[in-house]
């Protein structure tokens, strides 16, 4: 970004402006640029996608009349939340109350700078990268409790106390299976991760070792319960809870906390995509700068949004989890597991210090024999349901 | 004057700030999330110094780990919102700021800079420089932290499962 | 202003002033019609009772002390993992006893019961 700028600036652009002030001007721009068009509608078209998605798989139609095939839901539901009124209930923590979305959003929001969309595509490549993912999200978790005590309601605290013992909890084998990928690359930097795999899947650290293949799914699945998302969203569960700590938000601020919890679906499929699935690589296919980062973004985006898809996949699929359920899985499943990943992996790099191609490429081909027998059982499934069930695309 | 400069006055100024929020609020959640606050200003002092491994460091352990467990300790012991002032209590925290001034004032009165500055690289802090000073030099403190941390484990589950 | 860090002060500022922007906006747009039955807490529909700041279990408490505990100990590996090629064995035996103590307490709290949520 920045050596792009200079580029420019070396060109002749900007002649008679101190450097400072087009580097400012220029990052102030960038910044409101990913925040507006891509942040905003990302979140938007991913809850207007996610109600679509369940409504295929309970055979319902869902939303689809506010734009083509209602993909403009979101911008439909934002402009009525902004309409509404806000309101702050009399006997809450009213500065609180109003500073809570604040914390909640921009913790969520600062996780997309480390985010890599392609070899150029990166707000700023902090050699800290995915430690500085980590510590923004346990900023979330004081803007839970926040919420959760200001509003000086009983379900609200009660969420918000879970939310934030939840994520908590799974930040430790969150932590953990991301390290197995640190200790492969041997660096925290996003970009250095990624340029450590190669495009072709059998580079990617998933296909390492079965140690890597095993901590992917312990992030995947620590990181749904880090988003609060269903089989794990007992904090904000409505049958028990009303609707957690956001129960007496309304308005705006009630959007901003749905707003986080959406746009962090993504950086989850975008942090396992650059940890475990080889991030922007790809084939060496074209020298034309732009055409080749044009390719990495949509290979990027891709990548990260098939997880995202899973996600809500998942959301339709399980039930939810109890308390109690939830924190043993965490603590006596997950912690040791995700542990013994590490130290296998690290074995691994003892036994192996170059790597080992061959059991890549047979990991590779097991990985897909697995995904084409789960394809065979979803036709199997869709064969056999009845005909008024059938996916039809055109309503 | 140059802008980093600049960033530095007016972070240190809403430190000050909210450090003194977190002495004076009457209200201890408003205490506690002031002194989050003064926290996450510090691991900004922290980058600014080119050392951003301890900056977000100090964001994951104590902003974030450290506060939660003091949030939690609050609301569990759900205080009054206003809590008389305790006469013993002042009287003990202004000798200790008294002496930490006295001691601060002798400082700086000598006039001398500090022995031998560092001037901050741009590897001076990073991950790597830390990593090797961590593991060589500092090896007995680092082996020593387990035992404390075992015994804060062992310490947190006699306290909390104690039978009533 | 070349910091490399710069971009982050920036987009923290700019999150800020886009919530705080809209808030703006809703509350000038917004109706407001304020009822004291409107602001009071929602219980479902009836009058609320008693004190809101319900005293919940000491079980929260205890998960968030073995986070903490375990968090740092995540925290000393990371900087293990980056130089762990040229640390070699010394390093190895070096987190070897760090994690064995570690595994002592992990495996006490789990025989102490404190990982079992009732």
């Amino acid at each position: 970004m920045q050596a792009y700028i200079d580029q420019l600036i070396r060109d002749g652009y900007f002649a008679g402006m101190p450097k400072e002030v087009v580097y400012a001007v220029a990052m102030v721009l960038a910044a409101f640029i990913v925040l507006s068009v891509f942040v905003a509608p990302l979140a938007g078209v991913t809850s207007w996608l996610e109600r679509r998605v369940w409504a295929r798989m309970q055979s319902r139609v869902g939303p689809n009349r506010v734009g083509p095939q209602g993909i403009l839901q979101w911008l439909a539901d934002g402009i009525k939340n902004l309409l509404k009124e806000d309101l702050i209930p009399s006997a809450a923590d009213a500065k609180l109350f109003s500073l809570a979305p604040y914390v909640v959003f921009v913790g969520f929001l600062c996780a997309f700078v480390v985010i890599p969309f392609g070899s150029q595509l990166i707000v700023a490549d902090l050699n800290i990268g995915i430690l500085y993912i980590l510590a923004v999200t346990s900023l979330v978790v004081v803007g839970i409790l926040m919420a959760g005590w200001s509003s000086n309601n009983k379900w609200s605290l009660l969420g918000g106390m879970r939310s934030a013992a939840q994520i908590v909890s799974y930040e430790i084998p969150a932590g953990l299976s991301i390290l197995t990928i640190v200790f492969l690359a041997g660096t925290m930097s996003m970009q250095g991760i990624i340029k450590a795999q190669g495009w072709a899947p059998w580079d990617w650290f998933l296909f390492n070792n079965p140690f890597t293949f095993a901590a992917f799914f312990l992030y995947f699945t620590a990181a749904l319960a880090e988003g609060n998302r269903t089989p794990f969203d007992i904090p904000e569960a409505e049958s028990e809870l009303v609707a957690g700590y956001v129960t007496e938000y309304s308005g705006m601020r009630f959007l901003f906390f749905f707003f986080a919890e959406w746009g962090n679906l993504y950086v989850i499929g975008a942090v396992a995509t650059t940890l475990f699935l080889g991030g922007w690589q790809v084939p060496p296919v074209t020298s034309d700068p732009i055409l080749l980062g044009v390719l990495q973004f949509v290979v990027f985006f891709l990548k990260a949004y098939l997880w995202v898809f899973i996600a809500m996949w998942v959301r339709a699929t399980l039930p939810r989890v109890r308390v109690d359920q939830l924190m043993a899985l965490c603590w006596k499943y997950m912690v040791p597991l995700s542990f013994l990943c590490l130290l296998g992996t690290i074995c691994w790099m003892l036994v192996f210090p170059k790597g080992n191609q061959i059991f890549s490429v047979a990991m590779f081909v097991l990985g897909l024999l697995i995904v084409a027998y789960f394809f065979k059982r979803v036709v199997f499934q869709i064969r056999h349901a009845r005909p008024e069930l059938y996916f039809k695309p055109h309503i | 004057m140059d802008a980093s400069v600049i960033l530095f006055y007016v972070i240190s100024v809403l430190l000050v700030l909210s450090s003194l929020m977190v002495v004076f609020l009457r209200n201890v959640v408003h205490c506690a999330l002031a002194l989050v606050v003064a926290l996450f200003l510090i691991a900004i002092l922290f980058v600014m110094l080119h050392a951003p491994m301890v900056g977000v460091l100090q964001v994951l352990v104590y902003a974030g780990a450290i506060m939660v467990l003091f949030l939690f300790v609050i609301m569990f012991l759900n205080p009054t919102a206003s809590e008389p002032r305790r006469k013993l209590w002042w009287g003990f925290g202004s000798a200790a700021a008294l002496l930490l001034a006295a001691s601060l004032a002798a400082l700086l009165s000598n006039g001398e800079a500090p022995a031998d500055p560092v001037t901050a690289t741009e590897t001076f802090g990073s991950p790597e420089t830390l990593a090797k000073s961590l593991f060589t030099d500092f090896v007995l403190p680092f082996e020593i932290t387990s035992v404390l941390l075992l015994v804060a484990i062992i310490g947190a589950v006699v306290l909390a499962k104690r039978e009533p | 202003m070349d910091h490399p860090y710069f971009p982050l002060l920036i987009l923290f500022t700019l999150a800020g002033a886009v919530v705080l922007g809209l808030l703006f906006v809703a509350q000038k747009v917004g109706p407001k019609s304020p009822n004291p039955v409107k602001a009071e807490p929602f219980e479902s529909g009836n009058p609320p009772r008693g004190d809101a700041r319900i005293r919940f279990s000491v079980r929260f408490y205890l998960v968030a002390m073995l986070f903490l505990i375990f968090d740092l100990e995540v925290v000393f590996l990371y900087p293990w993992a980056i130089l762990f090629r040229q640390l070699g064995l010394f390093g190895l035996i070096e987190m070897g006893i760090f994690l064995g103590i570690l595994l002592i307490g992990f495996v006490y709290v789990w025989k102490k019961g404190a990982l079992e949520w009732d």
